[in-house]
């Protein structure tokens, strides 16, 4: 059951600022109601942890410097289930440290949100430079079958959006959620309205009210699949939790059968309710010949694309993907069905393209305008690749 | 066994209170040191008197790793290495609980050996107890960080050529303020230390020498479960407050024992709140206050409150 409450307003730093994405991250993060913070400094991304680190003691909260990003995501999970809402923010390499433990949350069903900086990689690559290469690795990281959930902000101003509502769907979903911003929207400074507490919902924990004898830490195979309510330690309930296949007790089940319940519940907990979780922006897809689909920063310079190709008489729709996952099938094979060309550009050398041409399935040409990262498109190349799918 | 006879059997055993039935039998296999460390930690909780509501353990991977799933307590069975950071966070989460660390020396001193460090260094206010059996017993025997130099282990089969830890010294070293070791052989002593540890402020570390009869014993020769535990009768030597830097083991050697450390040092979460009340004064609130001295603070405020009033 979804209780939405209003903001604790000892979070919410209420106001018009002048703050770049980093900084915003960690204040969407106060205004949902976080209060523990497990971080380990990394180039672009640290200036979330500082934020927060200032700010915590004035609103009650706590962050805490672990030796490594495996010990801070592996802190989250025992601050989740010590009953606090959890963050920690990482960079490419730190990510490739935390993806075990990212599947233990999600094995778990423990709630939390994890925001990647992007930078150039791979290894240290380039580590003051934007990117947008951790696309796939978020969604397949962890070893095994799992579902996450990813925003992908485009401005600093969405990066407190989304920090609230990324928390808003991990305690819904019981699921680690993902914000998957890059160096340049982290980095760059812009007008952040930070709206009143009573203006701020945020989505409570499920916690369960019933008998205490009766309570099961996992209940699989409910309507939608939506995850059961939870507990925190302390409260007398004495439950178990493992990374291994388990049943709704928590206890360890090495069986094919055990692992079929399990495992469907995860991936179907988010499948099953895509439709509620995909956000996206669209802008006359309606005639367009040529859909540009982006997401993240790349998107900030397609819209001048898109924008030089209207005026050139071409018919050209947007479309930004807020939700990177779930992918926006859907949408994206309406699409498909109705133009010539999708233009995918991205700071990488082709990957979210690899979904859109999985599911246009031939319908259209898919032209994935790619780099090796390091920068934004320069939008004349969004605009070659447009004119190259009407033609 | 029929029927009746297993749930009489759980209703009967005096550790039914701290144990899941449920999830017997357990994994361990004859003659193994686990389970008298187990029994030890339950005999502690019991002595101590603490609310078993209030004390989560938490297993990382491996034999001992099992543990958290055997215990009915609020219990994580974590990945491997990371039991500590885990309990570091239920510990920051929710400071009331006790948080205990049980886990294995493969685990806590090999993958996990950067969060052991550094969770002694801060003096986190959690009890880390390995039961150490010189060998990685759930994958089959191989070396770990602390297999005696010239033991031979599955992966070292013409016998260890490297120096192994010294735990108690790596703690004591690392900011542990609580350190002490025995063998399987003295349950009562562990029992003692556990609850010692438990009431402790602090980092807390308790090594158990214990036997691994499958794997380390065997392929060494040594002997069965009973003939580890008459080594240890023989060779350990009760060794209190001893220096930490002369207590290395090797291989069948002598082995020292005792409480070594035992200090006082603030903790994690009292440096935390001593820091911010120093700069922010009135306006901070101490983070992470127990019930008990929330209480008594709100007890104390009404009282002041009354007088003035008068």
């Amino acid at each position: 059951m979804v209780r939405k409450v209003k903001a604790d307003p000892k979070g919410v730093l209420e106001g018009p600022h002048f703050m770049d994405g980093d900084h915003a991250l960690a204040e969407g993060a106060l205004a949902a109601g976080c209060r523990f913070f497990a971080g380990y400094p990394i180039t672009p991304s640290t200036e979330t942890a500082e934020r927060f680190a200032e700010r915590c003691p004035e609103a009650g909260g706590l962050f805490i410097q672990m030796e490594d990003e495996i010990a801070s995501i592996t802190a989250l999970i025992g601050g989740a289930w010590g009953g606090q809402k959890v963050m920690t923010v990482t960079s490419g390499p730190g990510f490739s440290l935390m993806m075990e433990n990212i599947g233990l949350a999600c094995m778990t069903e423990t709630p939390m949100v994890i925001a990647n900086v992007q930078r150039g990689g791979p290894s240290t690559g380039l580590p003051t430079l934007t990117a947008q290469q951790e696309m796939m690795q978020v969604r397949w990281g962890s070893h095994g079958d799992y579902r996450v959930i990813a925003l992908v902000p485009d401005s600093p101003q969405e990066c407190f959006d989304l920090a609230i509502e990324a928390f808003n769907l991990s305690e819904t979903y019981r699921t680690p959620v993902f914000i998957m911003t890059d160096e340049t929207v982290g980095h760059m400074h812009e007008k952040v309205v930070i709206p009143p507490a009573s203006e701020i919902e945020v989505v409570e924990r499920n916690w369960y009210t019933g008998p205490k004898d009766q309570y099961k830490p996992y209940k699989f195979g409910a309507e939608n699949h939506m995850p059961g309510p939870m507990v925190k330690v302390g409260d007398g309930y004495r439950f178990h939790v493992t990374g291994l296949v388990h049943d709704e007790r928590g206890y360890p089940q090495a069986t094919v059968e055990a692992g079929k319940i399990n495992i469907t519940h995860i991936i179907e907990k988010i499948d099953s309710n895509a439709d509620k979780i995909i956000r996206f922006e669209a802008d006359q897809l309606e005639g367009a010949e040529v859909v540009v689909v982006s997401y993240g920063i790349t998107s900030r310079i397609a819209i001048k694309a898109v924008m030089d190709a209207r005026k050139q008489g071409i018919k050209t729709g947007n479309f930004r993907m807020i939700t990177a996952w779930p992918f926006p099938e859907k949408q994206i094979r309406e699409i498909a069905s109705k133009v010539k060309a999708i233009v995918v550009p991205e700071i990488n050398y082709g990957q979210m393209v690899r979904e859109v041409e999985r599911v246009a399935g031939g319908r259209c040409k898919v032209i994935s305008v790619n780099s090796t990262g390091g920068a934004v498109h320069d939008p004349s190349e969004i605009l070659a690749a447009i004119k190259e799918g009407r033609s | 066994m029929n029927q009746n006879a297993n749930a009489s059997f759980a209703q009967d055993n005096p550790m039914s209170q701290f144990l899941r039935m449920e999830r017997m039998p357990h994994i361990w296999c004859p003659g193994c040191g686990i389970g008298t460390v187990v029994t030890a930690f339950a005999e502690a909780i019991k002595k101590s008197g603490l609310d078993l509501d209030k004390i989560a353990i938490v297993s990382g991977i491996g034999c001992t790793g099992r543990t958290a799933g055997y215990v009915k307590l609020d219990s994580f069975h974590s990945t491997h290495g990371r039991a500590i950071p885990l309990a570091t966070g239920l510990k920051l989460a929710n400071p009331e609980m006790k948080v205990v660390v049980f886990s294995g020396d493969g685990d806590l001193f090999s993958i996990g050996g950067n969060h052991f460090i550094h969770a002694a260094r801060r003096n986190m206010d959690i009890t880390v107890v390995c039961v150490n059996n010189f060998t990685y017993g759930m994958t089959g025997g191989q070396m770990t960080p602390t297999t005696p130099n010239t033991a031979n282990a599955s992966t070292t089969p013409f016998g260890n050529y490297e120096f192994p830890f010294s735990l108690p010294f790596l703690a004591d070293a690392c900011g542990a303020t609580y350190v002490a070791r025995w063998t399987s052989l003295h349950a009562r002593q562990i029992s003692a230390s556990i609850k010692e540890a438990l009431n402790h402020k602090g980092f807390s570390f308790i090594e158990v020498i214990a036997p691994c009869t499958t794997l380390y014993q065997r392929r060494n020769r040594l002997g069965d479960g009973l003939d580890a535990l008459e080594y240890y009768q023989n060779d350990a030597e009760i060794a209190h407050g001893i220096d930490t830097r002369e207590v290395d083991i090797g291989y069948q050697s002598k082995i020292k024992i005792g409480k070594f450390v035992e200090r006082d040092k603030p903790t994690y979460l009292e440096n935390v709140n001593q820091k911010y009340t120093n700069v922010l004064g009135d306006e901070y609130q101490l983070y992470g206050k127990t019930t008990p001295e929330k209480e008594a603070e709100a007890k104390a405020k009404a009282e002041a409150a009354a007088k003035g009033a008068v």
